[in-house]
């Protein structure tokens, strides 16, 4: 083996520390959760985890979860945008608000989208008349799960919009590209590995959330009972076991879905290199 | 610098060392509920009055609150509890049996099965009571909405269940299957399911969701006094149950931390006649017949059972009803 020298010093101590950054902080945790979950039986963790009520919360979380990344992908790109591209007044302000859900304690957040959901609220009480009822269903989950996916998917195409020059979009155009054209062959490839990433952090970020859609679900089983809230529903009846079984479904799920994502990033960025 | 600087120094040090041990100073923490903040708040300065009027020196209690199943949680996780004061008696058992934290006859420590007040079941409906819900089959009908928080989660909401259970057994000559039947419909009736006592609260009142809350009559008459009276009404169902609320030392921390008589007496506290009068103006039911009798007015007389009497006890309840597939799973799993 021969040993390189790499141009930057320290190699060794720089991945020494991440090593055992990352192992504090995030691997010994989450390997606490297998550890206890291993304590139950095949059979009796597979009871646990297919259990037809958690089952059906995992279709609600994992299920609303992509939507509303979907979702927040397309309205993020438009964002992002109109603050790179555009100048107007207030841009400074609007710029600073999209970062708000992040600040904000996810239980505000509930408590705020129920205020105005519910039936006596801004917009509920003219939804409720017309037979659409938002707080208190899967809708109002959905609500809740833009509403804290949003900053991701700005935050990640924001940079990578203001690094493509208008001149590439001109040059496009000068070539005889039409408007459509340059949107689909030229901006978007570039975006593309940096919209993933974003729909990525706010897919994770909604799986995971809890705060904010509690208030707003109405928690019924079946319908509307997010994975995290059966993982605290076992808690509260000290199953401690019960809820790190399911807690160790989502976050295999989770890694999947993560690890497919990172995929079609590696090959949409290698794309876009071998394209330039 | 001379020797003689350092030697004031040391005996400086040693001398507030000294005064530090002799005023003993002694803090309590107490965990306890959500909805027992306002009730503490009140308690702690009347007790640590009496503390120093005893001339037993400054005493601070601190306080914890929070889901009470969670509480008791962290508590047997290490959280440095000495007395816990919660709202259903698992709550406590379950710190016998992780690690013996408290003592197995916790309840033969103090009057009252150690439990120094108790509330009562009650509706709460819109003022006028439009939907004319007098008793727990009117909660049942179809078209009416009821606000119950998750019996799953919460103290309060499994309460509410068991209310629903134990009186539809009475009716029904202790049949189950229509007590399940029951309880059932009455759930058909939930369109919503919040974690807590307050969540519900918040539902029912500042969303205008349901015809009807169900909670703990001190909650109750609270929200009709804090919210206005104007807008709400309680109902008495004519057959409720009684919650009580029980305390205990946790021995393991107050050995440890040196603080068994300080816990002891604040839980005393609770049970002596100034401790029962604050109580009773927080609209919990104090146990003293004489503090009962002066508030009379606050707690209107009703027919009540408890789980202990009537159900089978709290380990008999959990294994039939709450535990995963047992009757609430089954119930819930038909709509």
């Amino acid at each position: 083996m021969s040993r390189q020298h790499n141009v930057l010093p320290g190699f060794n101590l720089a991945l020494g520390y991440t090593l055992v950054y990352l192992s504090l902080m995030v691997l010994i945790p989450l390997a606490a959760v297998f550890i206890k979950a291993s304590n139950l039986s095949f059979g009796e963790f597979w009871n646990v985890v297919s259990a037809p009520r958690v089952v059906a919360s995992y279709k609600v979380s994992f299920g609303l979860s992509l939507v509303a990344a979907a979702i927040n992908s397309v309205f993020g790109v438009l964002l992002a945008w109109a603050l790179v591209r555009y100048s107007f007044p207030g841009r400074k302000l609007v710029d600073a608000l999209v970062d708000l859900p992040f600040a904000l304690p996810t239980a505000v957040a509930g408590i705020a989208l129920t205020a105005i959901y519910a039936k006596n609220g801004w917009v509920g009480q003219i939804l409720e008349p017309v037979g659409f009822q938002v707080a208190y269903t899967p809708w109002g989950i959905l609500v809740a799960l833009i509403f804290i996916g949003l900053p991701f998917v700005v935050r990640t195409v924001q940079p990578i919009l203001e690094d493509l020059e208008m001149e590439t979009e001109e040059a496009a155009a000068s070539l005889g590209a039409n408007r459509g054209q340059t949107i689909r062959r030229v901006v978007l490839p570039a975006l593309l590995p940096a919209l993933l990433t974003g729909f990525a952090l706010a897919f994770a970020r909604a799986v995971g959330e809890y705060g904010s859609v509690i208030f707003i679900a109405g928690n019924m089983p079946f319908v509307s009972e997010i994975t995290p809230l059966m993982i605290i529903t076992k808690l509260e009846q000290y199953d401690y076991v019960g809820a790190t079984a399911v807690a160790a479904v989502m976050l295999v799920l989770s890694f999947i879905l993560l690890l497919v994502i990172n995929f079609l990033q590696a090959w949409s960025s290698g794309r876009v290199r071998k394209g330039r | 610098m001379s020797i003689s600087f350092y030697f004031r120094v040391l005996v400086a040090v040693l001398a507030s060392f000294a005064l530090s041990v002799g005023a003993q100073e002694v803090t309590l923490l107490n965990v306890s509920y959500d909805v027992s903040r306002e009730l503490y708040k009140d308690i702690n300065p009347a007790f640590a009055a009496e503390w120093q009027a005893a001339k037993k020196g400054v005493i601070t209690v601190n306080q914890s609150h929070g889901g009470s199943s969670k509480q008791a949680l962290s508590v047997a996780a290490g959280l440095e509890a000495d007395v816990v004061t919660m709202n259903q008696s698992p709550d406590i058992d379950i710190l016998v049996e992780r690690g013996g934290l408290v003592a197995a006859d916790w309840k033969q420590r103090f009057p009252y099965e150690a439990a120094p007040y108790t509330s009562v079941t009650v509706f709460l409906v819109r003022k006028g009571n439009p939907k004319g819900i007098k008793d727990w089959a009117d909660l049942a009908r179809p078209g009416i909405s009821v606000i119950v928080p998750n019996p799953k989660t919460s103290g309060n909401g499994r309460y509410t269940y068991l209310a629903a259970w134990g009186q539809a057994l009475q009716k029904n000559g202790n049949d189950a299957a229509r007590a399940k039947q029951f309880v059932a419909a009455l759930f058909k009736n939930v369109p919503v399911l919040d974690g807590g006592g307050r969540g519900a609260t918040t539902t029912f009142t500042q969303r205008g969701m349901g015809d009807a809350l169900v909670t703990f009559e001190n909650e109750a008459v609270l929200i009709a006094k804090e919210i206005g009276e104007d807008q709400f009404d309680v109902v008495y169902p004519p057959v409720t149950i009684e919650a009580a609320a029980p305390v205990a030392e946790v021995e393991n921390v107050t050995k440890r931390r040196g603080t068994h008589a300080a816990a002891v007496a604040y839980l005393n506290f609770l049970f002596s006649g100034a401790g029962q009068d604050i109580i009773a103006r927080h609209y919990f039911r104090p146990r003293d017949p004489a503090v009962l009798k002066k508030y009379a007015a606050r707690f209107p007389a009703v027919r009540t059972f408890t789980v202990e009497n009537a159900l089978g006890g709290w380990a008999n309840v959990q294994k039939t009803h709450f535990a995963d597939g047992a009757i609430y799973d089954q119930i819930t799993e038909q709509r």
